[in-house]
């Protein structure tokens, strides 16, 4: 399907309704793991918001990015408990195996570092989670290994 | 699935036939399908137990259930037997087979799966008796265990929906309203709102279309209380919101829901449609005539849409930025008309107070707080978990008796309570009566039940930056104050903990607290100063020592801190060698200590972690 298309059908799917905007446009992300400007603007066009509220909307939330992302994304969760059990340390080992900061992606997007506030696996913390796996009570001696699983 | 449901006689047979078909005697076995079990592979474990089952040729003979979160998720993935009780924690797949041979075929318990009580010692059988769940109170989260959360039918079975039917066929919404007054229910999204007050209000506000809303934001990092009972029991929190809606004279209602959570997520969605699909939620529901649709939205990610009226604007399709409450949400809300919106666990306590009735809720608690509260207990602490404890219960009691005390034998420091807009309580206040009006007073407070432990390798000028650390990437920018004044804060907290503070900061970051707390717009300005606040009252010699001495006592702020080898405990095995990044660290030579280069060490704590002998100290 092209990705208008696709666009289109997401939108369909929420009945155009204006106030599922964040919904729709987490759709469109999940497709393509980020969100193309294209896409934006055929928001805008077909449920007549304006450019500028979807690009608001777009970049206001943490959750979007509107650069192409790697084929893995991790998130390192920074929650208090995972930031009390040593979850600075755990991002920093990423960054170094990875040799990108938080936020980028690596040179062969294969992997997108990314943080987030809160997986709601605090228990098991720190947490890291790549793309639906979640590895709980990480620690830096642990990075390289997991990352070679994928 | 059931047919649809026309009438509550309809609700009561199909109650009656459910619990029926669940009593067969037949040995169940419950495993945890929580979002905290999943780290540690309860997928693979519920994988084994059915091909486990059908290749011992067990699976007409025992029930299996997958629930939602039992509580105790550091000992995660959980699995309890029936009859008996009987409690295995950290079950890999390996132990299936033996759990089915051994203790469903001969009744035998296996030792090594049990939970020991990390303060005496000893070995526990019972799930009741493990000190863990022993002085909980779990009347909300005490269904998790008993259900699977993505079938009705389990919910149906014990009772669901019946709070329900009664609201509807039995009470006007008046007496609703009167009912949750009388039970002292307050909010349980941190301000403690008196629940029945504000359903009284949007009530009476003028205008034909009210909405209700779930509040699934849970944005406090280290809180996962809603998480664990939306994704473990949602139905309870959709039959909260039906009789609310009934009460208040809504016929739309929203949940929305963090996209972190998508386990949360995935389980509400299908209670929505089943409820549907039976006739209890859409156009006269169960007969009654009442009229009540929901919907679900998700979040993006952003914390200040916990707020209500941020929340409000991100259903709208906006930006998620608050705006002054001058006008309240319960009069002109979502899209300007009286929206009344509460927590998820709010919600799941009111089919609760309808059944069991107002007069025995207000048994529970205190004077100003009354029922339970659900805490997400985490940080430094043996059992980290879910609890639901009565309101008034000592902290000291939650950290040690049901917590187990602190990990690898460490020293209590503080526990931070009510996530950013919290503060850090310390050891002399352990003996606080956990509740809503204690917590304030101590300069803290309930939040979403975030309950984060800390030892004395917690650094509170650390937290302190934390938090406000989290609090600049989350303010909207909206208002002055929280934008500029969060910022400075963290500044002057980062200049501290690199050797950079002076004498001043202090008074200096007091004064800026009470200007946020006197000007922001919304709450997350108002209270960002509260973990700078408790941390300068409780622990101001940390502050002190890193601003005087330019020493973290802590041993975490890393400009502070320098990493050593302590000698006589290294065998020099290379393992920290391996580790670390820079090559600071040589080997010597078989059993002698390695020597670390501290000009090249960039203070990443690899050699730290890897050491499991203790050798690698800093100070």
């Amino acid at each position: 399907m092209t990705m208008d298309k696709k666009v289109s059908a997401i939108i369909n799917k929420y009945e155009g309704d204006r106030s599922q905007l964040v919904s729709i446009l987490q759709d469109i992300q999940a497709e393509y793991y980020y969100l193309p400007q294209k896409t934006l603007i055929q928001v805008s066009e077909t449920m007549a918001i304006p450019a500028s509220r979807v690009y608001d909307v777009a970049t206001f939330f943490r959750a979007f990015s509107l650069e192409p992302r790697g084929k893995h994304l991790i998130n390192v969760c920074q929650g208090t408990a995972c930031h009390v059990r040593g979850a600075a340390r755990v991002l920093e080992q990423l960054e170094r195996s990875l040799c990108v900061k938080r936020g980028e992606t690596t040179k062969d997007r294969k992997f997108t570092l990314e943080t987030v506030n809160c997986m709601g696996c605090c228990a098991v913390g720190p947490a890291v989670k790549i793309d639906g796996d979640y590895f709980g009570q990480m620690s830096t001696d642990k990075v390289d290994n997991i990352l070679t699983k994928f | 699935m059931p047919t649809k449901l026309n009438s509550k006689q309809d609700l009561e047979a199909l109650q009656k036939e459910l619990a029926n078909k669940r009593g067969t005697g037949k040995p169940l076995i419950t495993v945890c399908n929580g979002t905290a079990c999943h780290p540690y592979g309860c997928a693979q474990v519920i994988e084994s137990f059915n091909q486990e089952l059908s290749k011992q040729g067990l699976e007409n003979k025992v029930d299996l259930r997958t629930t939602g979160c039992h509580g105790l998720c550091e000992k995660g993935p959980i699995v309890v037997v029936q009859p008996g009780d009987i409690f295995y924690q950290q079950v890999k797949p390996g132990d299936v087979p033996e759990i089915l041979s051994e203790t469903i075929v001969k009744g035998n318990i296996i030792d090594r799966l049990l939970h020991t009580d990390p303060i005496t010692g000893s070995k526990v059988v019972h799930r009741q008796e493990i000190p863990f769940y022993k002085k909980q109170k779990r009347n909300i989260l005490g269904n998790n265990t008993e259900i699977n959360p993505i079938k009705i039918e389990d919910y149906i079975a014990i009772g669901g929906y019946t709070a329900l039917a009664k609201a509807l066929f039995e009470m006007t919404p008046e007496q609703i309203i009167e009912e949750i007054k009388h039970s002292g229910l307050r909010g349980r999204g941190g301000a403690g709102f008196p629940t029945g007050t504000k359903w009284e209000s949007c009530r009476h506000a003028p205008g034909d279309i009210k909405y209700v809303i779930v509040n699934a934001d849970e944005g406090d990092p280290g809180a996962y209380a809603n998480e664990g009972l939306l994704s473990g029991n949602p139905h309870s929190v959709l039959e909260g919101l039906i009789i609310g809606a009934y009460a208040i004279g809504a016929h739309q209602g929203y949940v929305y829901v963090r996209n972190e959570y998508p386990l949360a997520l995935a389980n509400i969605t299908t209670a929505l449609n089943q409820a549907q699909q039976l006739g209890l939620l859409g156009d006269n529901i169960l007969g009654s005539g009442f009229n009540f649709t929901v919907r679900i939205n998700r979040g993006g990610g952003a914390f200040v849409c916990g707020e209500s009226t941020a929340l409000m604007a991100s259903l709208e399709g906006k930006v998620g930025e608050p705006r002054a409450k001058y006008v309240h949400t319960v009069e002109k809300g979502l899209w300007n008309r009286p929206s009344d919106l509460n927590n998820v666990e709010t919600w799941s306590n009111v089919p609760v107070i309808i059944n069991k009735g107002a007069d025995w809720y207000r048994t529970l608690g205190t004077d100003g707080s009354k029922g339970t509260k659900i805490f997400s207990l985490v940080g430094k602490i043996n059992n980290t978990g879910l609890v639901e404890v009565p309101m008034g219960i000592p902290l000291r009691e939650i950290i040690y008796d049901i917590g187990g005390g602190i990990r690898e034998g460490k020293k209590f420091k503080a526990v931070q309570t009510g996530g950013p807009s919290g503060g850090c309580l310390p050891e002399s206040l352990l003996d606080l009566p956990v509740d809503f009006d204690e917590l304030t007073k101590a300069g803290s407070m309930m939040g979403s039940g975030g309950m984060i432990v800390m030892d004395e390798t917690t650094c509170m000028v650390d937290v302190a930056k934390y938090f406000l650390t989290f609090l600049e990437e989350e303010s909207c920018g909206k208002c002055v104050p929280c934008r500029e004044g969060v910022k400075r804060m963290r500044q002057i907290l980062n200049d501290i903990t690199e050797g950079k503070g002076n004498e001043e900061d202090i008074d200096l970051l007091e004064r800026l607290s009470a200007t946020l707390a006197d000007s922001s717009l919304c709450a997350l300005g108002a209270t960002a100063p509260n973990p700078v606040i408790t941390t300068i009252r409780y622990f101001k010699d940390e502050y002190e020592a890193h601003i005087k001495e330019k020493r973290c006592p802590a041993g975490v702020c890393k400009a502070l801190i320098h990493y050593y080898i302590i000698e006589e405990k290294c065998p020099g095995c290379g393992l920290c060698v391996t580790a670390c990044p820079q090559e600071a660290i040589t080997s010597m030579g078989k059993k002698k200590p390695v020597v670390l280069d501290e000009s090249k060490c960039i203070k990443c704590g690899a050699c730290y972690d890897v050491c499991k002998l203790g050798a690698v100290g800093k100070e």
